[in-house]
């Protein structure tokens, strides 16, 4: 079912403009038209039949304010997408890492986790695990409560384990899983070097050095200014010869990134150079 | 009758893949806009897609990309596993929330985006498939007062898609494959 159109655009900007005035969460710089899509989402789902109750419910209601940013920004991640991506970080990327003494990973943007037990399960293979650490973040408190908990449906288990195959897995998925009834619970020594946390991208700033940055399908819901402040911050949390992993439609041609940083095979991993 | 097009939106799953590459030979070289093809199909990255697509045509084919300025005398591809959403007449960007209707990218998210932006200067047009996405699409399309063509479900390779739209929306073109470059041909400005 499409959404119908109850928020037009000039009511869109008042609710980021209150947003951000109140709460100070700065969403200015979203792409309007996913933005847009999201708001009238929102209203179908939490029954709001016109743009001044959703407003209304904004501004006197702040303990809704982390349902709305949950429902605006989108969540929607898997295990192992595109799983040539994961194969190319198991062969082009983890064996340059592992000429460190000590692996920093920073999964921005980490939604419900399931890239983050993606990463930990390509590290323990890789026998890299027990140096590393996975500082996974996102905007949203709530899908990092979930990702905490590393518990996912068990009807994605099929896919999840075509990819991780794909990915140049070689062993039984389900052996990183228990299952029950109608959900899995993927195994607590996988999130042992995980450290999840609240981070905006767009107002918060470095808080590390890494040797490898992954930011899949966020920088889509950015305009170009934003995209290039991110780029920026990534790039100054970036140690020297330290990757960049961005999604399969995601670039940094055209970024003030692109003369210093090289592409690593046909996937979207870039290696700064200088 | 019709408004100055501004956009050219087709939609297809199965069965609409021959169609296009029997009407794309016939397409002049000077048309006034930018088409967007969203068709059903795998996830997967290299795509060869566009290749085939180009190779039947002599406007140029790309793969739509996020925050990409639209050129008329274009065909864009939507990429596998994205919506694909129009910022405004010129920019597009791209999404992967929630499947619609099983799919990504789905019509139906592609047309409702375009019939809010360009409104009466949309064309949309929904080929062979098996399911109904695109049809709600349609009715955007029609409620923003732009054009509404499917193909004749005659000849479709499976026709639940244009008998859906048919069925549930004003169309005001139903065109066999042989009579739809034609058609677009004399979409002008």
């Amino acid at each position: 079912m499409l959404d119908p159109n109850i928020i037009k655009d000039d009511e869109l900007e008042v609710l980021l403009a209150d947003v951000s005035s109140l709460y100070g969460y700065d969403f200015t710089q979203y792409s309007r038209a996913s933005l847009k899509r999201r708001l009238n989402r929102i209203c179908v789902i939490d029954k709001f039949t016109s743009f001044a109750e959703l407003r209304y419910t904004l501004i006197h209601h702040p303990e809704y304010l982390q349902r709305f940013i949950e429902e605006i920004t989108v969540n929607v991640t898997e295990m192992f997408r595109d799983p040539f991506f994961y194969k190319a970080l198991r062969e082009k990327v983890f064996p340059q890492l592992g000429t460190y003494p000590f692996i920093r990973i920073w999964l921005a943007g980490c939604a419900t986790g399931e890239e983050a037990y993606s990463i930990a399960i390509l590290l323990k293979e890789a026998n890299l695990y027990n140096r590393s650490l996975i500082y996974a973040t996102d905007i949203n408190p709530g899908v990092l409560e979930k990702a905490r908990k590393g518990i996912f449906p068990i009807s994605q288990m099929k896919q999840y384990s075509e990819n991780y195959i794909l990915s140049g897995g070689a062993a039984d998925f389900s052996q990183y899983y228990t299952a029950n009834y109608d959900m899995v619970k993927f195994h607590a020594d996988l999130k042992e070097k995980m450290i999840f946390s609240t981070h905006n991208l767009v107002s918060d700033s470095s808080f590390n050095e890494f040797q490898l940055i992954i930011c899949r399908n966020v920088l889509i819901y950015f305009d170009k200014e934003l995209q290039n402040k991110v780029f920026k911050l990534f790039d100054d949390s970036l140690d020297n010869f330290g990757f960049l992993a961005l999604g399969a439609k995601e670039t940094i041609r055209f970024s003030n990134l692109e003369n210093r940083y090289k592409q690593v095979m046909t996937e979207k991993i870039w290696k700064k150079i200088k | 009758m019709l408004k100055a097009t501004e956009i050219l939106l087709i939609g297809g799953s199965a069965g609409s893949l021959t169609v296009l590459l029997k009407v794309l030979p016939q397409l002049n070289n000077d048309i006034s806009f930018p088409i967007i093809i969203i068709l059903h199909r795998k996830p997967h990255p290299d795509s060869i897609l566009n290749t085939l697509l180009s190779n039947y045509t002599d406007l140029e084919v790309c793969e739509a990309e996020d925050k990409m300025t639209l050129k008329s005398k274009c065909i864009y591809v939507v990429p596998p596993d994205y919506h694909l959403l129009f910022e405004d007449k010129h920019m597009v960007s791209l999404d992967s929330s929630e499947k619609l209707n099983y799919s990504r990218p789905s019509i139906d998210v592609t047309f409702q985006s375009a019939a809010e932006v360009f409104q009466e200067n949309a064309v949309a047009l929904l080929l062979s498939g098996a399911n109904a996405d695109g049809v709600e699409g349609l009715q955007y399309i029609k409620q923003n007062n732009g054009f509404t063509v499917v193909q004749d479900p005659e000849t479709a390779e499976v026709d639940y898609m244009p008998r859906q739209a048919i069925l549930q929306v004003k169309i005001d073109h139903v065109l066999r494959p042989d009579q739809m470059a034609g058609f677009v041909n004399r979409l002008y400005k």
